[in-house]
């Protein structure tokens, strides 16, 4: 028995309305109506500065292409770290998304006791291809890191994935304690104004979503979106307060320069963990966009091609994210790439 | 010389068992000198166990309470403490307390027979000892790996990895204060007094230690009566005066040898001329009273495990066959608690029934079981969990998944959530279409495999599992994918 069953879902939300209560009393109405609009201010300008990010990196479907660089890259048929290579060259490299000191995390899904066969978590040959391009673009620091579903240590082990990373020369952090994550406010949610983040994305520079595209039981599938419930600690509050948007809200709060899915082996059945290899499909697939909706898109399609009993139309949590201006599901609108090695 | 060996081996035992114990990272997956002690042993009926036991000590005496028992071992810390605070510490002979030791043996056979384990994992050493490892000593072990994880991220070095501090049960943690301080107490003041009087493994050791080929001797010509010895023994057995040893109490310890001046005193074959071996008049009296209750037990068993006063079953880790298997076995060392990497199992309060108090349950307040872990089966020495392989792990079923429906998120908040499905490791819990577009976990139960994925992830814990007092197979899963794996496109 735990001396505080539950503790961390109610400390939390104990702590915020005890908060904003305290606030609305000790104020009067004048200086309350003043922080008010002091508050909006400063959520006006963060918005601003958050959409200069995903301007910058995502030229909207409007406006014609400036350069030659994709938005998209899709690729077939090849090795991980081929498909990456070829991927990232039709965005532009990845000099476009990090810059030479920047310190970096890479966040894989690292969710499942699961081997790279079983297709539960992120390919590990994928991160070490990642780790090397992002060494050779003259990153600072590079940590890798997921907050796991099952015992952390069995899949940061049996996912491949601490090794190749040690291997690769990056540094592999732990996500299951609590101490490594950090209450912030995420200004733009509508649900999840405030979340425990893990602290490596709170002080990086930039960072990287690496997810792998899966089945899932609840949502249909899991991409690019989904990999965020592991820079969370309280997942469970997710779930009673509605999934999607607070996924959508999380996402709000820094996003990921760029995400890179991993359909080398696609879970295509009883997702996301898979019963056995007979779930799973040899794909060689891998797509890369620095607009979260348009690779969930993009994925999404792939994915419901493959295992058809699933409509795209179903995938609710894609359309959502597009209302919330995450980004574009119209990939006709934006330069998409379409390689086969 | 034999009394510095005696030193040696016992720090290096009781170092290797506690590590054991308090290993948290899996340097030791699998202590072996768990396995050798003479209560569990006895409890599982490991017969070679048993036999080599018995074999060492009609060869030896009674070493094994000083070098093998984590008790025993402890206590001669204590007294060695004491001897360090008052250097004229002076020990005596005290005569035999037969009906007590006796006594005590019987009660605990009568308390076993109705079903009352927990009284025989109270006193019963290895366990007494395991259970201050897991919930005092293991504690500030954590807390010290958890103090220099922080301060090497302070670095930016994550060699160490902190990990969760956590009270598993009050009972458990009150019992093993409350066994620390009272052996605590009669080892500084009163040497081994709990192993000739209270211990059962002591008393049932001691029985055959009186017939032992190599033992304490004392050459009658060298001695000056100068009670030299005597005062150095902790476990009060030699009468100095009548040049006379109590076998059945004298530990091996060989502090006396050292003691003698005259050199009087050696460890050696037993003279020729036997002593009389009388057996008390009271041991046969409780020996006889144990068997009559033996016959009547099997029915109180019976009304010991069904007769618990909660409302939700409780579970007993894979491979425990049973609460009744678990009942009878189980002495609550806690091994298997602290090795589960889960935080799942955790000592029981009431669940099982005041005989199984602080044996092994199941709960999902800090994780859930992991699918492919057999640890708590592999590790268990009185054979309460059995061992289990993975495969046979994966079809058993310890439990069942019950879903109510009433209190889920989707029905009530219609909310999309799906956790407990996304848990599941053979989709005893699926999610199917509901209403608006939204899908409701439906479940399965004969595949379920009581792993609490589902029950510890829920926000609302409106699915939990509910123990299967005889554990069940679980149904194998169906191996079906209907993908066609030929023809595909990017599809857009």
């Amino acid at each position: 028995m735990s001396l505080f069953p539950d503790k961390n879902y109610t400390l939390a939300h104990s702590y915020i309305t005890n908060h904003c209560f305290f606030t609305a009393i000790i104020m009067d109405r004048r200086d309350f109506l003043k922080t008010l609009a002091a508050a909006g201010a400063l959520v006006t300008v963060k918005t601003s500065g958050m959409m200069d990010v995903m301007a910058s990196t995502v030229p909207s479907g409007s406006q014609a292409p400036a350069s030659d660089n994709a938005d998209l890259a899709a690729v077939m048929n090849g090795e991980p770290a081929d498909m990456l290579e070829a991927a990232m060259k039709e965005l532009g490299g990845i000099g476009r998304f990090i810059k030479k000191g920047d310190k970096i995390v890479i966040k894989p899904n690292i969710g499942w006791d699961r081997t790279p066969e079983l297709a539960g978590n992120t390919n590990p040959d994928l991160l070490t291809a990642l780790i090397k391009m992002c060494q050779d673009a003259g990153a600072a620091e590079i940590k890798v890191f997921d907050h796991t579903c099952d015992n952390w240590s069995r899949c940061y082990d049996h996912s491949g994935i601490e090794a190749a990373v040690k291997k690769a020369g990056a540094t592999m952090v732990y996500a299951h304690e609590r101490s490594s994550y950090q209450q912030v406010d995420i200004p733009n949610a509508k649900t999840l104004k405030s979340a425990e983040i893990h602290k490596a994305i709170i002080e990086c520079d930039k960072w990287i979503n690496v997810p792998v595209l899966k089945n899932h039981g609840g949502a249909l599938m899991t991409c690019a979106m989904k990999n965020h419930m592991g820079i969370v600690w309280d997942r469970r509050a997710f779930h009673s307060r509605g999934l999607h948007q607070c996924i959508a809200d999380v996402c709000t709060y820094k996003p990921a320069v760029l995400h890179i899915v991993d359909a080398y082996r696609t879970l295509a059945t009883n997702g996301p963990q898979g019963r056995s290899a007979s779930d799973v499909v040899l794909t060689k697939a891998l797509f890369a966009s620095a607009d979260i909706v348009a690779v969930d898109t993009a994925a999404g399609k792939f994915f419901t091609n493959i295992n058809k009993s699933i409509k795209f139309e179903d995938i609710e949590h894609i359309p959502d994210a597009q209302k919330l201006g995450l980004g574009t599901m119209d990939l006709d609108a934006i330069n998409v790439k379409r390689i086969r090695l | 010389m034999l009394r510095k060996i005696r030193i040696a081996v016992a720090v290096a035992v009781i170092a290797i068992l506690t590590f054991g114990f308090i290993d948290f990272a899996g340097f030791i997956d699998n202590p072996l000198l768990q396995k050798i002690q003479f209560g569990p042993a006895l409890l599982s009926l490991s017969i070679v166990t048993l036999v080599c036991l018995i074999a060492a000590t009609l060869l030896l005496g009674r070493l094994y309470c000083s070098v093998i028992c984590p008790l025993g071992i402890f206590q001669d810390f204590f007294n060695w403490l004491s001897k360090k605070f008052d250097k004229k510490k002076k020990y005596g002979f005290k005569p035999e307390k037969p009906w007590l030791r006796w006594g005590v043996l019987a009660v605990l056979i009568i308390a076993w027979l109705l079903g009352f384990t927990f009284l025989v994992g109270l006193v019963e050493p290895y366990s007494a000892y395991g259970r201050m490892a897991d919930e005092l000593f293991r504690p500030v072990y954590l807390f010290g790996n958890n103090l220099l994880a922080a301060i090497s991220e302070k670095t930016g070095s994550y060699r160490f990895f902190k990990v969760l501090i956590s009270l598993k049960s009050i009972s458990a943690f009150v019992v093993a204060v409350l066994t620390l301080l009272v052996i605590g107490h009669l080892s500084y003041h009163h040497g081994r007094t709990w192993c000739n009087t209270i211990c059962p493994v002591g008393t049932l050791l001691g029985f055959f230690s009186r017939f032992s080929l190599l033992r304490i001797r004392i050459d009658k010509d060298k001695c000056n009566h100068c009670l030299a010895c005597q005062r150095k023994c902790k476990a009060y057995c030699i009468d100095s005066a009548n040049q006379q040893i109590d076998y059945s109490r004298c530990i091996d310890c060989f502090d006396c040898i050292d003691s003698c001046r005259q050199k009087a005193i050696s460890f050696g074959l037993a003279p020729k001329k036997s002593q009389s071996q009388t057996v008390d008049e009271s041991k046969r009296q409780f020996l006889k009273s144990s068997l009559v209750i033996a016959a009547l037990a099997p029915a109180a068993i019976e009304a010991k495990v069904t007769g618990r006063k909660d409302d939700r079953v409780p579970m007993s880790p894979p491979g425990s066959k049973s609460h009744k298997n678990l009942l009878q076995h189980c002495t609550a060392c806690h091994l298997c608690v602290s090795k589960c990497p889960s935080h799942v199992l955790k000592p029981a309060g009431m669940e099982y029934g005041l005989g199984g108090l602080m044996q092994p349950v199941m709960k999902f307040d800090d994780g859930y079981c992991n699918y492919d872990c057999n640890l708590c089966s592999q590790v268990c020495p009185a054979g309460a969990i059995r061992p289990l392989t993975v495969e046979e792990k994966h079809r058993t079923q310890p439990g069942r998944v019950v879903f109510n429906k009433d209190i889920c998120v989707v029905n009530v908040n219609r909310t999309s959530c799906g956790a407990c499905a996304e848990h599941c490791p053979v989709q005893a819990i699926h999610m199917v279409p509901f209403e608006g577009g939204l899908t409701i976990p439906e479940t399965t139960p004969d595949l379920c495999v009581g792993c609490g994925g589902c029950e510890y992830i829920c926000p609302v814990k409106a699915v939990h599992i509910e123990g299967n007092p005889v554990h069940l197979e679980a149904k194998a899963p169906e191996q079906d994918t209907n993908i066609q794996t030929d023809d595909f496109d990017f599809g857009f």
